[in-house]
C-alpha cells in the first residue's frame, strides 16, 4: 500500500538488521531447560523464543490409538497469546494445526518408532515469542529435545526458512522481511542422511530461485546442526561433572 | 481390494514390490511412474453456487463450490477482496475419514489450496473492492472429497481453480456510499492465471507422480507443487512424514514442471480463457 516503505536490502547488499544476505540471527539452543518432562529444549533465534518437552515413551493415550508394531508421535505446536504484536486466543488456530503436523511428520522421519510398540511419545513446542521462523526453529528445539529424552533417532532434524526479499534469496528472514518479502520457504532436513524431512514455500519462486533458496537454507542447516550437536553435549558433559564435584 | 492402513506389514511388502515395479518403469495400476490417471474437469454443476466443478482423477472425485456476497476487508489488507478455502474429507469417500470438524489432514488441504490460488496471485483481489476499507467481495471456496483413492491434493487445486474461473458473480455499484447489486448483471472474477499443482511420490531414489492410496501407504514421503505458471513455484508443502533424498530435486522440478503444463493445458480446455486479465 505505502510505496514509500523503506528499503529492506541496500545497495551494499546488507538487510534492515544490518545482516548479510546469507547471514542468520544470532541462534541460542540450549537442552534440558526444563525440569519434568524427560527431555527438553529451548531456542532463539533473534527475537523469536521457544521452548520444546518431550513427554515418553509412555502408554498411548486414549489406548485404541496405540500401533501394535511402532509408537505413536503427538506433536502440539502453540504459540502463546502474548507471542505476537496483536494478542492471539489461546486456543488451537489452523495454522497450528497444520505447523505442528508437518513439525510431527518431520520428526517421524527420524525417530526410531518401531523400538517403542504401544506407546506414545508427545512434544510440545510452546512459542513464547514469535519473529518469524517459528516452525523451523520449534523443530530445530524439538529435535534436541527428543534426543535429550534419550529417544533413538537416526538424525537429528534441523530447520531453517529462506526467503525472496526484494528479488534476493535471503537466509532466515526477520518478521518484517517476511510480511513484505516475496516468499518464505522453511526447509528442515536430516543433515547426516542428506534428506529432507520438512518443506514448505509460500510465495513465488523460479526454478532457479528455488535451487538457490535450497542451497542457502543446507548452508544455515548446517550451523544449526552444529549448535544442536554442541548444546546436547554440553548438557550431558555438564552432567558428568557435577557428578565429579 | 486390499485396505490401506489397516496393518503395518502388508504395506512393507508392498514397497518392495513397489519399487520393483517403478524401477521397471511401471507402476500397480499399469500406468508410467510420471503418468496421471485419467482426468476429468466438469464446471458449473451447482446451480446455486456462483461458480462449481467436480473433477475426477482416477479413482479420487473432489467438488469445489464458490461463494460470494459483500463484507468488510481485513484491517492488513483495506484494498482487497477476500478469499477464504476450506474443505472437508468426507466420510463418504473412505471408511477412513470420519464425521465431525476438519482434522489436520482437512485443514492442511484446505491450507494447501488457499496457498496455490493465494500465493499464485490467480486472482486481481484490487479489483473487487467496491467501498475501499469498508466494503468488498468475500469469496468463499469450499473443497470436498467425496470419493477418495490417493492425491486429494491436485484434483482439489484443480476443482477451485475451474470453480473460480468460470464463477459468475452479481455487478456491483457503489452509489453514495452503499453498495449495491445491479438486477441481472452478472461478471466474471478477474483471472491473472491459473495455478495447478503436481503431487509426487517418493521411494527411495524413485519418484511417481500423482500416487493411489495404496502408493500413499507404501512410499516413503510425497511433496505437493503448486505452479502458478511454466516457470513459477507458488507452494510447497511435504505432506507426509519420512525422507526425500535432496539428491531427487532437480528430477523432482523437471517432472513437477512438466506434469503442471499437462495439467494446466487438460483445464485450459475445459474452462477456456473466460473472465482472463
Amino acid at each position: 500500500m505505502e510505496k514509500s516503505e523503506s528499503k529492506l536490502i541496500t545497495e551494499g547488499g546488507r538487510r534492515i538488521d544490518g545482516r548479510a544476505l546469507d547471514e542468520m540471527r544470532p541462534l541460542r539452543i540450549e537442552a534440558g531447560v526444563l525440569d519434568k518432562s524427560d527431555g527438553s529444549a529451548y531456542i532463539e533465534m533473534g527475537k523469536t523464543k521457544i521452548y520444546a518437552a518431550v513427554y515418553g515413551p509412555r502408554e498411548a493415550h486414549p489406548r485404541h490409538l496405540a500401533q501394535p508394531h511402532k509408537a505413536i508421535l503427538n506433536c502440539r505446536y502453540h504459540m502463546a497469546s502474548f507471542s505476537v504484536e496483536q494478542r492471539k486466543a489461546p486456543g488451537m488456530t489452523r495454522r497450528e494445526v497444520e505447523l505442528s503436523k508437518v513439525i510431527r511428520e518431520a520428526l517421524e522421519s527420524v525417530v526410531l518408532l518401531e523400538e517403542f510398540p504401544r506407546s506414545a511419545i508427545d512434544i510440545f513446542i510452546e512459542v513464547i515469542q514469535a519473529d518469524a521462523g517459528t516452525r523451523t526453529a520449534g523443530l530445530d528445539a524439538a529435535a534436541v529435545a527428543l534426543a535429550d529424552a534419550g529417544i533413538p533417532m537416526l538424525d537429528l532434524c534441523s530447520a531453517v526458512a529462506v526467503g525472496k526479499v526484494e528479488g534476493r534469496i535471503v537466509l532466515d528472514p526477520s518478521e518484517e522481511e517476511d510480511k513484505r518479502g516475496e516468499a518464505d520457504m522453511p526447509v528442515g532436513m536430516a543433515p547426516r542422511l542428506g534428506s529432507i524431512v520438512l518443506l514448505q514455500l509460500n510465495g513465488r519462486l523460479s526454478s532457479e530461485e528455488f535451487l538457490e533458496a535450497l542451497e542457502l537454507a543446507r548452508k544455515g542447516i548446517n550451523i544449526i546442526y552444529e549448535l544442536q550437536r554442541k548444546a546436547l553435549s554440553k548438557r550431558f558433559s555438564s552432567v558428568v561433572s557435577s557428578q565429579e564435584e | 481390494m486390499y485396505r490401506v492402513g489397516a496393518k503395518p506389514y502388508p504395506t512393507k511388502i508392498m514397497q518392495e514390490k513397489l519399487y520393483e515395479l517403478i524401477s521397471r518403469g511401471e507402476r500397480l495400476d499399469g500406468r508410467k511412474p510420471h503418468e496421471y490417471r485419467p482426468l476429468e474437469i466438469q464446471t458449473a454443476i451447482i446451480e446455486k453456487a456462483e461458480g462449481s466443478a467436480a473433477v475426477t482423477l482416477g479413482g479420487t472425485k473432489i467438488i469445489a463450490g464458490v461463494k460470494t456476497s459483500l463484507g468488510s476487508p481485513y484491517p492488513d489488507t483495506p484494498n482487497q477482496a477476500n478469499i477464504v478455502v476450506s474443505a472437508e474429507l468426507l466420510p463418504l469417500a473412505s471408511s477412513f475419514f470420519e464425521p465431525g470438524p476438519p482434522d489436520e489432514k482437512a485443514i492442511e488441504l484446505a491450507r494447501v489450496v488457499d496457498r496455490c490460488i493465494r500465493e499464485s496471485k490467480m486472482l486481481d483481489l484490487e479489483k473487487l473492492v467496491y467501498i475501499p476499507g469498508r466494503s468488498v467481495l468475500v469469496i468463499y471456496i469450499d473443497v470436498y472429497v467425496l470419493d477418495y483413492d490417493g492425491n486429494y491434493f491436485d484434483p482439489s487445486v484443480l476443482a477451485a481453480v475451474a470453480a473460480l474461473a468460470t464463477c459468475k458473480i452479481p455487478q456491483y455499484e457503489s452509489r453514495n456510499g452503499e453498495v449495491v447489486a445491479v438486477p441481472d448483471s452478472f461478471t466474471s472474477l478477474p483471472i491473472r492465471r491459473l495455478p495447478v499443482s503436481v503431487t509426487v511420490g517418493f521411494l527411495r531414489d524413485k519418484m511417481v507422480v500423482d500416487p493411489t492410496a495404496l502408493e500413499e501407504s507404501a512410499i516413503d514421503t510425497s511433496l505437493v507443487m503448486g505452479w502458478s505458471d511454466e516457470n513459477e513455484v507458488a507452494a510447497i508443502q511435504k505432506n507426509l512424514p519420512g525422507i526425500m533424498q535432496l539428491s531427487l530435486i532437480n528430477e523432482l522440478l523437471r517432472v513437477s514442471r512438466e506434469k503442471s503444463i499437462e495439467l494446466r493445458t487438460k483445464m485450459m480446455s475445459t474452462v477456456g480463457r473466460i473472465g482472463m486479465v
